[in-house]
């Protein structure tokens, strides 16, 4: 290809995220770090403490939500992974499906299931058992997440353990490997980078939703994310302190990142390569 | 039978309605060097997945020592496989990589330290134990892949076209370290390959296989000098194949000369193939030959020139071989000594030359 | 095992399609009830379609996931190829800078564009949230998928047929509409179709960015769905649904289609 001369090409690419992607990170910055008359100041991040009991039941949820995640989407993506040609696709469509329907909607839908006189209930109401409070809970909270958040991690899984080359199991299978050998000792370290995409995919969503807690936990227990809202457009409206605590979220996500990349690297050196 | 490591009995297989074996017989003795050798498509890496278990035959048995292992999946048989791209495991190091199928037995860490230390010293790779397999250069991922192989201790190895990947010269080195492999440990090597120079070299039996069926069964020597049909002569070397007929024991007709030979024991009058080697033509003075053509080119190949002789009547010009060159356009005179002169039953399946490079059914 | 993978998957799937199946068949029930069946109607879809409201939403939302689409195809497209050609390190850079979107949770990204254009406004008076600002923000993330569904294509596109189509005396702005374009086609319209879908089911960026003049409909849903209260909403996801469905089948029987192709071309490679 003709190098440097298409290069001006991705300029007004540059330009845009120059304008709409660091320079407002850059306004975000520069709210946390003044007070409403515009003065430097460190009181925003100092202030976040108070907020300290929100940010770790955020992290908490966002944590169980992803282990669900992981457990149970692990062995989904597994079997799609195995399954032949238009059977995989059709099985990776389904997953992706519900995604792409508006997830205010997929949440609505849920709190009519989990409602006192919901579906959920009268079905339980048939076999003797309850009413359970569910909505409203941390429970349904979590519920929430793994549900809309769900393919985040099946279809990263997926698509690394579709590239585990056929013969590197049948090379493990060779040298003696029966099923259980061959799982844990060659498709399992090979889908590490998978679990480490599915993982920041739905972490990242997960700590920081105000949607999901809204609608399902009823907005008792508060979230980061119902926080900043709350900063933002509700009723609470302090760009200052909001933008602290977006900057916290951010470093927050950046460093949990930073964190699973050294352990996918100290572990997996050239697994993306099979 | 009671010789054999390996016996196929009757092995058919086919894909998708499409027949890649057709009754294969083969028996495979302890200690030997062979060499399944065909084109693409001949069913060659097939018999060698029925013998590692990943291919299961349609009919037929698979006999292991003399035991049936058509049922034994791949994990529980002693043998181990070298595979087409050599299938390193990335995450595991070179170490690890050997160490794999004696970690799943259950080996103690000291014996497996031990026979890693060994098996890297046989490959000549001593000292790269720590290294990624993502590091290392193809050549030497070929290594590891044998070294992990034999660490298993397997009383047959299987190689599935292990140097396909490497560069000429690479490729000739490892031929060598192959050979002396198999020498100094005294296992059965299955070597599947389509080079047929690579056959000649290493093996000890070569199997040539075209369409799913065993054309010639042979030592490098023999098939090289008494190919028992037009596909084996083809495949094997360079050679002019032309139509000839038998007048009587020792008394062969083509290209309109009478020859004497060496082969006996045909009909009056049949029908035969006359296989010359390029190299085992002769030629001499017009005035003196039995048959004659007009040389259309002539390359210099180093060792000798390569020539393309148009002989008057017949369908293909003749290649041949020979250390002066003639000049284009002149007519020369040829003849072929006796015992260069190969008669063969006539050959109606294709020629190696006419396949169709297809690997998707051997997969 | 087989059948207890089977099982456990249809279980999953159950999980994943119940809530969906709930709110079909509920918004053909003649009743406000969410959990009662009192027969069935079509007036939640008739009243949905009498709900002005919820229409201009609709438009709205149609109009910006256009307009985003097609803005942020031109701009991504033209960075993916800019992007090859420039010298790694560079790239790298462009590319982390592609990356901040997609990585950084989109609350943050949302507040970051609301303050943005809240600073605008205040010191030029321009930017007053609203359809500009709405779009703006939908094209900032809809760029980085644009970009990251034509990079695989240019990367598998044999780089000698620009410099073949050339040499065969095609001026290079022509080679390259010729020969470059219709290979990266399949990632350019994938990609079209992926900011398209994303720009229409954005709630949380638009959240921030809209103001009251431009509420797409996913913000109007939320505000449906703060107050609880009528079946048109279950009526308007059905139909939701099944348009995500239909672009869905599309976009997926183009993958189809094109990874059998690549299967073809391996083998004839083969």
């Amino acid at each position: 290809m003709a190098k440097k001369k298409n290069s001006w090409l991705a300029a007004p690419f540059g330009v845009w995220m120059a304008f709409f992607t660091l320079i407002p990170l850059g306004v975000v910055v520069y709210f946390a770090l003044t007070d409403s008359a515009g003065a430097f100041t460190f009181d925003n991040l100092l202030g976040i403490g108070q907020h300290a009991g929100t940010l770790l039941r955020s992290i908490w949820l966002g944590a169980i939500a992803t282990v669900l995640c992981l457990i149970l989407g692990y062995p989904v993506a597994y079997s799609i992974s195995r399954a032949k040609g238009v059977s995989q696709q059709t099985m990776v469509m389904l997953i992706m499906l519900p995604q792409w329907m508006n997830f205010l909607l997929r949440t609505y839908a849920w709190m009519t299931l989990l409602e006192n006189n919901g579906l959920i209930n009268k079905f339980l109401g048939l076999i003797g058992i309850g009413p359970l409070s569910m909505i409203n809970t941390s429970g349904a909270v979590v519920l929430g997440m793994v549900y809309n958040f769900l393919p985040f991690m099946i279809l990263p899984l997926y698509s690394v353990m579709t590239k585990i080359d056929k013969h590197t199991i049948e090379a493990a299978q060779d040298l003696g490997a029966n099923g259980l050998n061959v799982f844990r000792r060659v498709i399992l370290p090979l889908s590490v980078p998978g679990i480490i995409t599915g993982i920041t995919m739905v972490f990242v969503p997960a700590v920081s939703t105000f949607v999901i807690s809204k609608l399902l936990g009823g907005g008792k227990d508060m979230l980061i994310g119902d926080l900043i809202e709350m900063l933002f457009a509700g009723t609470a409206v302090n760009y200052n302190v909001g933008s602290a605590l977006s900057l916290v979220l951010m470093i927050l996500i950046v460093v949990c990142m930073a964190v699973m990349n050294k352990f996918d690297d100290g572990e997996e050196t050239g697994a993306l390569i099979a | 039978m009671s010789n054999s490591v390996i016996s196929l009995k009757d092995i058919s297989v086919s894909f998708d309605g499409e027949s890649i074996l057709k009754n294969l017989n083969l028996d495979i003795d302890y200690g030997t060097f062979v060499t399944l050798l065909g084109p693409s498509g001949c069913g060659k890496t097939t018999t060698l997945r029925i013998i590692g278990g990943f291919v299961e035959p349609d009919s037929g048995d698979v006999f292991f020592s003399g035991e049936r292992i058509n049922d034994l999946p791949p994990h529980k048989r002693e043998l181990n496989t070298v595979f087409q791209r050599y299938s390193l495991f990335p995450h595991l190091n070179v170490y690890e990589n050997i160490a794999f199928g004696m970690r799943i037995k259950g080996k103690s860490e000291s014996e497996i330290k031990d026979k890693v230390t060994a098996m890297l010293r046989l490959v000549a790779l001593g000292g790269y134990e720590k290294r990624s397999v993502s590091t290392l250069s193809g050549g030497q991922q070929q290594r590891i892949a044998i070294a992990r192989a034999l660490a298993n201790d397997p009383k047959v190895l299987l190689l599935d076209e292990p140097l396909g990947a490497l560069d000429l010269k690479l490729r000739k080195e490892m031929q060598v370290e192959l050979k002396r492999i198999q020498q100094k440990l005294g296992i059965t090597f299955v070597y599947v390959t389509h080079d047929q120079e690579e056959a000649l070299s290493m093996s000890d039996i070569i199997v040539v296989m075209n369409h799913g069926e065993i054309q010639q069964i042979g030592t490098p020597v023999d098939i090289y000098n008494e190919p028992e049909n037009g596909f084996v002569a083809d495949f094997i070397g360079e050679s002019n194949i032309v139509d000839g007929i038998m007048h009587d024991d020792y008394d062969v007709e083509f290209c309109g000369a009478r020859l004497k030979c060496v082969d006996s024991g045909f009909a009056k009058g049949e029908e035969i193939d006359v296989v010359i080697r390029p190299e085992d033509v002769v030629v001499i003075p017009v005035t003196d030959a039995k048959f004659c053509g007009t040389v259309l080119s002539s390359t210099f190949k180093g060792v000798h020139y390569e020539m393309i002789v148009e002989i008057p009547n017949q369908d293909e010009d003749w290649l041949i071989q020979s250390t002066v060159s003639q000049e284009v356009g002149r007519e020369i005179g040829m003849t072929v000594e006796p015992e260069n002169i190969h008669i063969m039953k006539k050959y109606t399946g294709d020629y190696a030359g006419d396949e169709e490079y297809a690997d998707s059914a051997e997969g | 095992m087989k059948t207890l993978s089977k099982i456990y998957n249809i279980l999953i799937f159950l999980f994943l399609y119940a809530p969906i199946v709930v709110m079909i068949i509920f918004s053909f029930n003649d009743s406000k009830s969410r959990t009662v069946w009192k027969g069935f109607t079509t007036k939640w879809y008739a009243e949905l379609f009498g709900d002005q409201a919820i229409l201009d939403a609709l438009l709205l939302s149609f109009i910006i996931a256009i307009l985003a689409a097609i803005i942020s195809t031109v701009i991504g497209a033209a960075a993916a190829i800019g992007l090859k050609s420039m010298n790694v390190k560079l790239r790298n850079f462009m590319m982390s800078l592609n990356n901040i979107p997609m990585v950084n949770p989109e609350i943050v990204t949302g507040v970051s564009l609301m303050l943005l254009f809240v600073v605008v406004y205040r010191t030029t008076g321009l930017l007053q949230p609203g359809f500009g600002t709405v779009l703006l923000s939908h094209i900032t993330f809809c760029v980085p998928y644009v970009i990251l569904s034509i990079m695989p294509k240019l990367r598998q596109m044999n780089p000698y047929i620009y410099e073949a189509a050339q040499d065969l005396g095609c001026p290079p702005a022509r080679a390259f509409m010729k020969v470059v374009v219709p290979e990266i086609m399949p990632g350019i319209i994938t990609g079209m179709m992926m900011a398209f879908t994303l720009s229409l089911d954005d709630f949380i960026i638009s959240y921030f960015t809209s103001g009251s003049s431009a509420q797409t409909l996913p913000v109007v849903i939320y505000s449906m769905t703060r107050k609880r209260v009528s079946p048109k909403i279950n009526a308007l996801s059905t139909i939701l649904f099944l348009i995500v469905l239909f672009l869905l089948v599309i976009i997926n029987f183009r993958q189809i289609r094109d990874s059998a192709k690549e299967r073809e071309k391996e083998q004839v490679k083969g």
